[in-house]
């Protein structure tokens, strides 16, 4: 067997990508930074093929080699320069510079240098551009300690230093000065613009573009003017038109490859073109969707791409339409909903461009598509209060969404409600029933009565509100016979308890009970008659979160609450199961299993605990999961359960758990190896891999890729082997608690049967059924085992001594079930 | 209870002409303005830019175009009449007929000896200038269409005439038509016309062009090819100027804004250049009709009467007052005059005068205190010129019963008599001919005689006579004789002396006693802004445009000690750089030291008992003066106690008897206005005329609507 491998937190969508100006390469690829990565897209496809990934830090800086258009240079904060072969994905070579590289530009009048930006030493928030000579020293990691400061005094940020044409001089602005280096001349030029007055914005410089073939230098400026400065090699007799149109800060700029337009971006979304430097001659494209961060205009001049606050890239014409959009995982202002996950397509749906609900694939990393549910233009200016999105909900077949908006504003505060049906027809979602004012006050919570039942009239929802009550929304037939719609929605009860505000709700799996918590009691409630059947309350504290356990654990409703405690009720004795100390943040149960993950917040640090709630005890304890705050959980149902090699890590097997951070950075754990996840990209080529083609090397290449392909066939058996070990079968039969196994004697004969080949089908199913008859009288048995553990929080040992206890089972019982061969196992998956 | 009890005035209707056009002197060092009343201005760019020589309008006679012809300065308008301007005269010639309608342009070829004449008729016609006048030449080919601008090849053979739609260049020796170019091409589909409203011909063969579609374009005229287009503005651009060095282009839009293009080289070392739109400036709030470039400064002139000299630093040598931005509304001289004893005020507009009475309070008040008024400030009389001419100058007695004024050919003189609450004026027959017109009125300080500033540095003494006539006495002439009009008086309180300053700027002083010249004041090689006679001491006290104060005693006939102390110490470097001259000083008689002097933004009250300001002092505000505690206030105490903008205060307490304009009542201190007029009456009250910019804005059209973000 292989050692159980611990879990990998992997960061799979939601990156930054504005760390750098995209690069558009000159074979149709668009090479970006993302995060410690960059990332390479597809401009035909919208795909991501290739992830370069090595750097240690944020990556802030790509571009092309301007003498290979086939590699790669890539900056990062870690202190290093890496050379790619990005199509195959190779780091050729790493360049050590030391210190953290914040900028990054190669040039091609330069045939060995590149310049970046680092911070001045000894210096705090001083920063310089230094030339560094990239050494032709043989190795793959080499130093590249020659450096040579140009300008010092330099912004930190990419987009405050360019160069101009053919290299013969650099401009950089900061603050209110603009500095231009002339490299022959030696000759270095301060224009400085005075002060003005607060009422216009102030007019510091933002971000400076070199025109490509003309001695003109174009910056943006804080107060939203573009001004196109020429003559910079007179100190005195310089000058500068001026462009305006954006009323805010102008984001970054881009000159046309023959210099004739100029583009430019900012918070406004609206990309505007400016033809000729003329004030009066601009076209724009407007509603981009989030604000413009960088402009790239790829090297023929047929695209350019904007990169957005959002993370996502726009891929536009040259002639200003709108072409493509690639798009991971919209960063939005806030993720008010929730990660929902969507039962028809799989995909996590949250907060996307304000108003909108993403639909993330989270396979593909993209973007499904947006639904526009506030339906109103959204405008970028400070201090507005917009209606936004604050709760999704959808039934279980994903027919029907719920979504909720609301507008912030103390005196007159909006609310919708608006209910949405899936149309086969149209594949998307149409608006259905639309109740303004659902609630008085915020809607906190909102569920469907989620059952598998095909009938739209078991289909409830329910919504609580901080105006103390919640409330059941049912279909009505529409009586109305001009009305589209057959049906309509229409509150049915309302419900309140003490006058408490109603925080959070949830139905029971098989949906006869409805938990709703009323700040700090539990209530449940009987989902036909709509009877209060008991309360629960565990002060202090307000109650975060609820859920019902599942499958076998169905009788037990968890909740977590804002003093640190997680209580677990059993629903049939109404009693307090267990409880345990724990700041609980997010509390989510796997829709497919009895595990419930838990992430606390405790010092600076987010733990995960994955517990079943009939045991005290929990499986699985990942501490310092991340440095971040995590808001947000989902399990995602896996296409078809993955293979486990720890049994640590059979809650995964299932769903998979993905976990949303403040910086709104998507992760998910992962139980691959870090080498197995980045194959591809690390696995090294030799040099000889960029010499020229010959016979000879095609036939070392052959010769190579045959070994190779062995090689590959062997792991795969190896592979095999492995699985046949350790099937699902035997975890399964493991992991289900001992009061729903059957006897010990009646499952060696599963246990063996496991191991081998199954010759015959049919009498396996006979015995399956047997097999259930006995699990549900051994059901009854279990409910009388109760005992109430307070699990201890400073004592880690819960996991060791899980473990162990698993290994004992597994050892005395392997040695028995040995012996029994023809049974099947697939009453286990009846669960 | 304060220094002064102030009377502010703002019912002076005063509404400057509109500025229509603006020539450069060709290696000159003046600018000359014609404005929509037909009035022609002439700056001094080496006197700071001071308006040195006023022709006032004529009704029918309107200016459409003004071009130097060497040192002589030539209008043309809808008349269709030619004027040349006589600046010693400072008068209009009589004018020659063009022939060909009413005159839109007109432009003087390098050397200054060919008028080139653009016609309502399509005709551009050729004028020799001959000593005396100008001589018709002959037409060159006539089409269709009026002539709205020309210009001329700097090498004299071509002329390029813009009309609408279309642009013309026609050779000068054979008179035909090189070149037709359609400059309404690419918009034909719109079919407006397009109106060429300035062109203007580079040396190397390229033509600029400014139209109504807002564009300023570049044209090869040889091959009648566009070379470059830039769209300036939505509306239209009425005009253009070329610098000489043909280097850099100011054009002017309707919408007030104007932008400068400059010839710049594409890259560093390289010899191919390019027209580029640099500096765009919004000072006009209407049309600019009128640009010019002098070689170190931008000058644009509006509809909104104001003239903007801005100059271009890179061509500054040191940050000095030169390199100020210069906003001319009004003229730099008076044209309010205040009888001190009857409390009265004069209003000259173009063409009526109006006298007012001031208002008054009965009540006293603290410093800065706004004082209600027992009586309202009277409208008493207007004065109606007669015939289109306008009014040079005009003056009212200190006893407030003679109103004098002068037209171009017309001297009046008229008695004004206060009965009760009524007023009646009569007019005095049997004015002496004199040598006219006259350029400035000044009665002496007893009412007893007037003073007429003439042409030839003549002054002419009239003795007024009760009950209504008067007798020309004598008149006064510098002795070594001067071409020049006398353009300021001062007489002294006594009636012993009168000083004149004539277009040369040398001061006469004239012994009033014996009609006789008594001195020559020492030249300083500047214009004389303003002058005046103290009352006690007989010292002169003069201010010129580069802001210098000398104080010469008429009985010493030498500069007095305070004046040489004063040049030799230097004046506050903050004074030195303002940019609008003196125009009128007085005196204080119960405070001999003092002397009170004021332009359009500041009234200042010079003592001279305190110790002039070093450059490190504060030069500043007596309102911000007040706000520090007495130890500090002493410490900063100097001679110049300045109330910048009018904010009244330090001494001085405010009676407001400005009921006539409205918003006042609330506000204490009301928002800085610029300041038409100030002088002491005989009671301790300091009057003072304001005309507000927003009152003229209002009188003005409504500029071209501009969608303004945010609104």
């Amino acid at each position: 067997m292989v050692a159980p491998a611990t879990l990998r937190v992997v960061r799979c969508g939601g990156s930054a990508l504005h760390g750098a100006r995209a690069v558009f390469s000159a074979d149709s690829y668009l090479l970006c930074a993302s995060g410690d990565f960059v990332k390479m897209y597809s401009l035909a496809t919208e795909e991501t093929l290739r992830l370069l990934g090595g750097h240690a830090d944020l990556v802030t800086g790509v571009q092309l080699n301007p003498h290979n258009h086939m590699q790669l240079y890539s900056s990062s904060l870690d202190g290093s320069i890496k050379l790619w072969d990005y199509l195959d994905g190779i780091p050729i070579k790493t360049f050590t510079v030391g210190s953290k590289l914040l900028a990054l530009y190669a040039l091609a009048s330069y045939e060995d240098l590149v310049f970046v930006v680092i911070p001045k030493s000894g210096e705090r928030d001083t920063f310089q551009l230094v030339s560094v000579k990239l050494t032709k020293a043989a190795g793959q990691d080499v130093e590249a300690r020659e450096v040579s400061v140009v300008l010092t005094g330099v912004d930190a940020s990419p987009k405050c230093i360019a160069f101009g044409r053919e290299g013969e001089y650099v401009a950089s602005v900061k603050e209110l000065n603009l500095q231009v280096y002339f490299f022959k001349r030696k000759q270095l030029n301060w224009f400085s613009l005075s002060a003005t007055k607060a009422k216009s914005g102030s007019n510091h410089f933002t971000c400076v573009v070199c025109h490509p073939t003309e001695d003109c230098i174009a910056t943006g400026h804080a107060d939203g003017k573009i001004r196109l400065w020429r003559n910079f090699h007179h100190k005195k007799e310089y000058t500068y038109s001026t462009l305006h149109w954006h009323h805010d800060t102008v984001r970054d700029l881009a000159f046309s490859v023959e210099g004739t337009n100029l583009l430019s971006g900012g918070v406004e979304s609206v990309l505007v073109q400016w033809h000729k430097g003329s004030d009066c001659q601009k076209d724009f494209l407007p509603r981009l969707g989030s604000p413009i961060e960088y402009i790239s205009v790829s090297p023929d001049g047929a695209l350019c791409c904007t990169l957005h606050t959002d993370n996502r890239i726009t891929i536009i014409n040259s002639n200003l339409r709108f072409s493509k959009s690639i798009q991971g995982l919209i960063k939005s202002t806030g993720v008010k909903t929730g990660l929902v996950v969507d039962p028809r397509t799989k995909a996590l749906v949250l907060n996307g461009e304000p108003g909108h609900l993403q639909f993330y694939c989270l396979q593909s990393d993209q973007q499904l598509f947006s639904l526009d549910i506030v339906q109103r233009q959204y405008i970028h200016q400070a201090g507005l209060n917009q209606a936004d999105l604050v709760k999704a909900a959808f039934s279980a077949q994903g027919k029907w969404l719920a979504t909720v908006e609301e507008r912030e504003d103390v005196a007159d505060p909006e609310l919708q409600l608006k209910l949405w049906f899936y149309d086969e027809e149209t594949q998307s979602f149409k608006l259905n029933t639309r109740i303004s004012m659902p609630h008085e006050e915020h809607i906190t919570d909102m569920c469907f009565r989620d059952m598998d039942e095909v009938e739209d009239d078991s289909l409830i929802l329910v919504t609580t509100g901080r105006d103390c009550v919640f409330k059941v929304w049912v279909m009505v037939e529409d009586t109305d016979p001009e009305a589209q719609q057959s049906v309509s929605w229409s509150c049915d009860f309302v419900g309140s308890y003490h006058n408490c505000q109603a925080t959070s709700c949830c139905f029971s799996e098989d949906g006869s009970l409805l938990a709703v918590s009323f700040e700090e009691t539990v209530t449940v409630w009987d989902s036909v008659t709509w009877d209060l059947k008991c309360t629960f309350c565990y002060p202090p504290g307000k109650i975060r979160n609820i859920c019902f356990g599942r499958l076998t654990c169905s009788k037990y409703l968890i909740s977590a609450t804002d003093y640190g405690f997680l209580c677990c009720w059993n629903l049939l004795s109404c009693a307090l199961e267990w409880s345990a100390h724990l700041n609980i943040l997010v509390l989510q149960p796997d829709p497919l299993s009895e595990y419930i993950a838990a992430v606390s917040w405790l010092s600076k640090e987010s733990s995960l605990f994955v517990f079943k709630p009939n045991e005290p005890r929990p499986i699985y304890i990942q501490r310092n999961l991340c440095k971040e705050k995590i808001q947000l959980a989902a399990f995602i149902p896996r296409d078809e359960p993955e293979v486990i090699g720890s049994e640590k890590h059979l809650w995964l097997r299932r769903s998979q758990l993905f976990f949303l951070t403040d910086t709104q950075e998507l992760m998910t754990l992962s139980t691959k190896s870090l080498e197995e996840r980045l194959t591809p990209s690390s696995k090294q080529l030799a040099v000889e891999e960029s010499l020229p083609v010959t016979p000879f090397s095609l036939l070392l290449g052959k010769h190579r890729h045959q070994q190779s392909q062995e090689d590959i066939d062997l792991g795969q058996l190896i592979v095999h082997n492995k699985h046949e070990q350790d099937s699902p079968v035997v975890k399964e039969l493991l992991h289900t608690p001992a009061h729903v196994l059957p006897s010990a004697s009646f499952l060696c004969p599963i246990f063996i049967n496991s191991l081998l080949i199954s010759k015959e089908n049919k009498s396996a199913e006979e015995v399956a059924d047997e097999v259930e008859m006995e699990s549900e009288e051994a059901e009854d048995d279990s409910d009388e085992e109760r005992d109430v553990t307070e699990m201890e929080q400073e004592d880690t040992s819960p996991v060791e001594l899980l473990g162990e206890v698993m290994c004992k089972l597994s050892k005395s019982q392997e040695k028995e079930l040995r012996k029994i061969r023809k049974m099947d196992y697939s009453w286990i998956s009846a669960f | 209870m304060g220094e002064f009890e102030v009377h502010r005035g703002r019912f002076c209707g005063l509404v400057p002409a509109g500025v229509r056009c603006l020539a450069c002197q060709p290696r000159g060092g003046r600018l000359a303005l014609a404005r929509t009343d037909g009035s022609v201005e002439v700056y001094n760019f080496a006197a700071n830019y001071f308006q040195e020589k006023v022709i006032p309008g004529h009704e029918v006679r309107s200016v459409e175009a003004l071009c130097w012809a060497g040192e002589r300065l030539f209008g043309a308008g809808l008349s269709g009449e030619l004027t040349e301007y006589d600046l010693v005269g400072l008068r209009a010639a009589p004018g020659t007929d063009g022939g060909g309608g009413p005159i839109w342009s007109m432009a003087a070829n390098s050397t200054g000896t060919r008028l080139a004449v653009g016609c309502e008729d399509g005709s551009v016609k050729l004028f020799l200038v001959v000593p005396g006048g100008i001589q018709f030449e002959r037409n060159l080919d006539r089409r269709k269409g009026r002539i709205l601008c020309l210009s001329w090849h700097p090498s004299d053979t071509h002329i390029v005439a813009g009309s609408i739609d279309i642009l013309r260049v026609l050779e000068v020796s054979s008179g035909h038509t090189m070149q037709r170019i359609l400059v309404n091409y690419q918009v034909q589909k719109l079919r407006r016309e397009c109106v060429v409203w300035g062109v203007a011909f580079l040396s190397c063969g390229t033509v600029v062009t400014s139209d109504s579609f807002g564009r300023v374009q570049f044209w090869d005229w040889e091959r009648g090819t566009l070379l470059e287009s830039h769209t300036v503005s939505t509306s239209a651009v009425l005009s253009l100027a070329v610098s000489e060095k043909e280097d850099s282009i100011i054009v002017g839009t309707s919408t007030g804004a104007t932008y400068q293009f400059q010839l710049l080289p594409v890259k560093i070392g390289s010899l191919e250049k390019r027209w580029v739109r640099t500096k765009p400036f919004q000072f006009h709030t209407h049309d600019v009709r009128a640009v010019a470039h002098s070689p170190t400064a931008l000058i644009s002139g509006g509809l909104d009467a104001q003239l903007v000299i801005r100059p271009l630093m890179e061509k500054m040598q040191k940050k000095s007052y030169e390199a100020a931005l210069r906003k001319f509304t009004f003229p730099h001289r008076r044209l309010v005059s205040c009888a001190r004893k009857a409390r009265l005020l004069l209003f000259q507009f173009s063409q009526h005068l109006e006298l007012w009475r001031l208002g008054s309070t009965e009540e006293t008040g603290k410093d800065g205190e706004v004082l209600p008024l027992c009586r309202l400030p009277e409208h008493l009389l207007q004065l109606k010129s007669k015939g289109p001419e306008h009014i040079y100058c005009s003056c009212v007695s200190p006893c407030g019963t003679w109103v004098a004024y002068s037209t171009a050919s017309r001297f009046h003189l008229h008695r004004v008599q206060h009965e009760g609450g009524g007023v009646s004026v009569e007019k005095v027959p049997k004015v002496p001919k004199l040598l006219l017109p006259a350029y400035q009125l000044q009665f002496s300080s007893d009412s007893s005689s007037l003073f007429v500033g003439s042409a030839r540095g003549s002054v002419h003494v009239l003795q007024l006579l009760e009950p209504g006539g008067c007798k020309h006495l004598h008149t006064l002439r510098p002795p070594s004789g001067s071409p020049e009009a006398v353009y300021l008086l001062a007489a002294s309180a006594d009636g012993h002396w009168l000083a004149a300053v004539g277009g040369d700027w040398t001061i006469h002083v004239y012994n009033l006693k014996c009609f006789k010249h008594h001195c020559t004041v020492p030249t300083y090689s500047g214009a004389v802004t303003a002058i005046a006679i103290h009352p006690l001491t007989n010292n002169l006290v003069i201010a010129y445009s580069d802001q210098q104060l000398f104080e010469f005693s008429i009985p010493e006939k030498q500069y007095t000690a305070w004046s040489r102390t004063v040049q030799k110490c230097g004046l506050h470097k903050v004074w030195l750089e303002r940019d609008s001259p003196i125009t009128h000083i007085t005196f204080n008689p119960k405070n001999p030291s003092h002397i009170l002097l004021h332009d359009v933004y500041m009234f200042c009250v010079l003592d001279k008992s305190l110790p002039l300001p070093d450059n490190s002092a504060l030069l500043m505000n007596q309102s911000t003066l007040k706000q520090l505690p007495e130890t500090a206030r002493q410490r900063q105490l100097h001679a110049f106690k300045i109330c910048k903008k009018f904010q009244v205060g330090g001494g001085v307490s405010g009676c407001v008897p400005g009921g006539a304009s409205p918003g006042l009542t609330s506000c204490p201190l009301p928002a800085p206005q610029p300041l038409l007029f100030a002088d002491l009456l005989d009671d301790n009250c300091l009057v003072m005329v304001e005309r507000p910019i927003m009152d003229i804005k209002t009188q003005l059209p409504l500029p071209v609507q501009q969608k303004k973000f945010g609104t």
